[in-house]
């Protein structure tokens, strides 16, 4: 028990540590913050001559997708959707060798990053997403969650989509023990993540057997579900079904990521003889 | 040699430099180019995917949206392969390895422009002109000469007004060494906007890209005069022949702009 008590205080200060790491740049995060609702505001306008030609597109009404885009903006950084996380850190270290140094200590390799990478996304919710979310709520007419269940059950699929978002990037950080240059694969993840996650495009407006296709990836788990939670469009047992999707996802990765590190560590004691 | 060749020898030789090292690991190029192609071609997925849903958007049917989308994009991956490694600046200011840029007897904004000089951008550019060319082929339009010279103009000119705000933005980093990403908001912000007719955006936005950063002379005012479509504001019909004024009169601020921030610039020391 004791082990396990000081095991879960190691973590919370790899957590705590990766927030006060990120939280030092203000002024990039202030950039970042610009950014995010200058883009919000344009697509803010495109989606509204969408809704506009096709009102009740999606499932959505006007103010739904409104809501939707700065949802978007709100969760780009948090979900890492294009990149920027723990795993460009990792892939170096594992092209110059320094992951040997971090399999001796005595943590958890997985545990460890996705502690360090829920630090990075508490501190992108509340650093870069909302800000622009209340520009947004200023300037258009938002649907909110109507009361604090709502927005707790949000917060559940958010911190779960940031779960499946690690696990994603933690097996694409993996294949440089193979690769030994992550860009190509980083490249890769990057376009799946706006696309399949449904950054460009809310995914119940792709059409057909391409919309059910990306539903079922695991990137809509980083955006589209959270947005719909948000939006109060999966409640009760849908809510539920949310969750487990999620929930079934990150353990299919994790455990992935897992046998995927086993491989990997034996041949790094290969390689360094 | 005047400091304009001067400066140009410079940024010929530094990005020749950069493109042979490129070189040396041709498949990684290729992907990494590809890859560039790939980012963008989404962009117009999006919008695809968009007109699967609808016939219009904005009043604008899907080929006069692609001319818009292709004009902006080419124009912007034109400036994107020449200047796209400016946003480096911030992070030479804060590491100090600008300083090392500063003695070398050749001019700063030429090393930094063709600093790490980014071949691969071509995928961009490549994905705006395949757009650009499908919009003409489809799209019905009286050609006239003028309407026929327009089209090149636009680009050219288009490029140099991204031009500007990339050195613009570059020069802001001096004072803001962390905000790489404000530029982004008006580089790839800008090239977003522009692909959409200006009717989808409210009055005030399109005045604000009228009248105080200029990018609707990037594409929307010569491509509109093309199209035969109304221009936004009710701006009279011979601003579309304005854009090489307005390119001109950007490029010679961003200029003033880039030398006051290098003037203000203090080593960190490191």
């Amino acid at each position: 028990m004791l082990v396990r008590a000081g095991r879960f205080r190691l973590y919370a200060a790899v957590t705590e540590g990766s927030f006060r790491r990120y939280a030092t740049y203000r002024m990039a995060t202030a950039a970042g913050i610009f950014t995010n609702t200058v883009f919000g505001l344009i697509l803010a306008y495109t989606y509204l001559a969408l809704w506009d030609e096709r009102p009740g597109l999606g499932g959505y009404d006007q103010s739904q997708a409104l809501t939707y885009v700065w949802l978007g903006q709100a969760l780009l950084t948090v979900m890492a959707l294009m990149g920027g996380g723990f795993e460009g850190e990792l892939i170096e270290r594992i092209r110059t060798g320094d992951i040997a140094v971090d399999l001796y200590r005595p943590a958890d390799l997985q545990l460890w990053w996705l502690a360090a990478d829920v630090g990075r996304a508490a501190f992108q919710l509340i650093g870069r997403g909302i800000v622009p979310m209340v520009f947004g709520a200023l300037v258009f007419d938002l649907t909110l969650p109507p009361d604090a269940l709502g927005w707790l059950a949000f917060l559940v699929a958010a911190v779960l989509g940031v779960v499946v978002s690690y696990a994603i990037r933690y097996l694409v950080a993996l294949s440089a023990f193979w690769l030994m240059d992550g860009a190509g694969v980083t490249q890769v993840a990057m376009l799946a993540g706006t696309f399949f996650s449904g950054m460009l495009l809310p995914l119940n407006v792709f059409p057909g057997a391409l919309g059910e296709f990306a539903r079922a990836l695991p990137w809509s788990a980083l955006l589209q579900m959270p947005a719909d939670v948000f939006l109060g469009e999966r409640s009760g047992t849908a809510l539920l079904r949310t969750y487990a999707f999620q929930i079934g996802w990150a353990a299919a990765l994790l455990t992935v990521g897992r046998l995927l590190q086993a491989v990997a560590t034996r041949r790094v004691v290969v390689q360094g003889g | 040699m005047s400091p304009l060749r001067e400066g140009l020898r410079a940024y010929r030789l530094i990005s020749a430099m950069w493109i042979r090292s490129l070189m040396a690991y041709r498949l990684s190029f290729a992907m990494t180019a590809l890859g560039n192609f790939a980012v963008t071609a989404f962009d117009f997925v999006a919008i695809l995917l968009m007109f699967s849903q609808v016939d219009r958007l904005g009043g604008y049917s899907l080929a006069e949206i692609a001319f818009l989308y292709g004009a902006s994009c080419t124009a912007f991956g034109l400036a994107d392969v020449a200047l796209g490694s400016m946003d480096r600046l911030g992070r030479r200011v804060r590491d100090g390895t600008l300083d090392t840029l500063l003695v070398r007897p050749a001019p700063v904004l030429a090393q930094v422009a063709a600093d790490r000089f980014g071949l691969h951008r071509v995928g961009r550019l490549a994905q705006g002109t395949l757009v650009l060319a499908y919009a003409l082929v489809v799209l019905d339009i009286d050609w006239t000469p003028l309407k026929v010279l327009m089209v090149p103009l636009m680009l050219l000119c288009g490029a140099g007004i991204f031009a500007a705000v990339f050195v613009g933005g570059a020069a802001f980093q001096f004072v803001a060494q962390d905000a790489a990403e404000v530029q982004n908001a008006f580089t790839y912000g800008g090239t977003t906007l522009l692909q959409y007719p200006p009717t989808v955006f409210a009055k005030d936005l399109v005045r604000g890209v009228t009248f105080v950063l200029p990018l609707a002379f990037v594409n929307w005012l010569p491509a509109l005069y093309v199209l035969g479509r109304p221009y936004p504001l009710d701006l009279p019909s011979w601003v579309a022949f304005t854009p090489p004024l307005v390119a001109a009169a950007l490029l010679a601020l961003a200029g003033v702009v880039w030398r006051a921030g290098l003037r203000s610039y203090r080593s960190t020391g490191s």
